[in-house]
């Protein structure tokens, strides 16, 4: 049978391409060299990190998250205080008190953002 | 133009990252030794070959890692390998020896029952895969040698399961012939 005969050559197939196993010297080899590379690749890393600090483009990443950080919460803290911008007038007696009111709330929503953003809660 | 600042990874990154590798290298440094030493044929070049694909393979492995979306990077790995092997070939003009090192296949624990009919047999057998075209031989190796599934060789070969699929069978009943032939009438 065609299908036996190729399953029978198969087997003598995979025994005669049989895995080998490399020399000993070689995985000694390999390691010792990826070793180094990877003694160089963190030397560089660490060169890098230096030059990093010492170079001003690299500040801009760590700078810009602060400043969008930053700019997000006052948006934040914007846009609570005028939602509740009517109720404020409302119960203010005068300019004076509306503005002391405000003032209050934009204080009270800073400490709110100021807790749900800081790490850990 | 402003350049974007260079990306590097964290070292708590390149350390993981290192461990990552030296997995992959403990997992695979004997599917790549037996792919080279099927691909060139002597213990010294297939050596070479294994570790310039470990070197090349460590320069872009966190790329690999990336783009390899959680598969298997045997693959990525053996086309490492067979890269290289092609610019061997290329660079110093050459094919696969043939026949394979007798010190290699010949005397590994698999043809160590010292029967001269079976070492014959499967010296007809490697001598017939050298006869093959590069792709199909290829494709062979990745199969018998590292017991590779279709899947595997076709993102290897860069072709699809079933053009792979059709490959191997090609390659099979084409082997098949070769060795027929090799044995004469009696075999």
């Amino acid at each position: 049978m065609p299908g036996e005969r190729t399953a029978e050559f198969e087997v003598r197939l995979s025994r005669a391409l049989a895995p080998i196993d490399p020399p000993a010297e070689l995985e000694a080899r390999v390691e010792d060299t990826l070793g180094s590379l990877v003694d160089m690749a963190a030397d560089e890393l660490e060169a890098w990190e230096l030059r990093a600090m010492r170079d001003p483009r690299n500040w801009l990443r760590p700078a810009a998250a602060v400043v969008v950080g930053s700019a997000a919460a006052l948006g934040l803290v914007v846009v609570r205080t005028r939602r509740r911008r009517h109720k404020r007038r409302a119960a203010a007696v005068n300019a004076l008190d509306l503005a002391g009111k405000t003032l209050k709330d934009a204080a009270k929503e800073v400490r709110r953002v100021i807790e749900d953003t800081t790490p850990g809660r | 133009m402003a350049t974007a600042p260079e990306q590097q990874p964290t070292r708590e990154e390149k350390a993981k990252l290192d461990a990552e590798f030296a997995s992959l290298y403990r997992a695979h440094l004997r599917d790549v030794y037996s792919y080279s030493y099927y691909r060139v044929g002597n213990h010294h070049d297939a050596e070479d070959l294994t570790e310039q694909t470990f070197l090349q393979a460590y320069r872009h492995f966190e790329r690999a890692q990336r783009e390899s979306d959680g598969r298997p990077l045997r693959p990525w790995l053996i086309r490492i390998a067979h890269n290289l092997a092609a610019n061997y070939y290329r660079d110093r003009s050459r094919r696969p020896q043939t026949p394979i090192d007798d010190a290699g296949v010949l005397s590994s624990p698999h043809t160590t029952e010292g029967l001269v009919e079976d070492r014959q047999d499967l010296k007809r057998i490697l001598d017939g895969v050298q006869e093959l075209p590069d792709d199909r031989r290829e494709a062979l190796i990745m199969r018998f040698a590292l017991g590779m599934d279709n899947r595997e060789i076709a993102r290897a070969l860069g072709r699809t399961d079933g053009a792979t699929k059709v490959l191997l069978h090609r390659a099979i009943r084409q082997l098949e012939e070769i060795v027929k032939k090799a044995e004469g009438p009696t075999g």
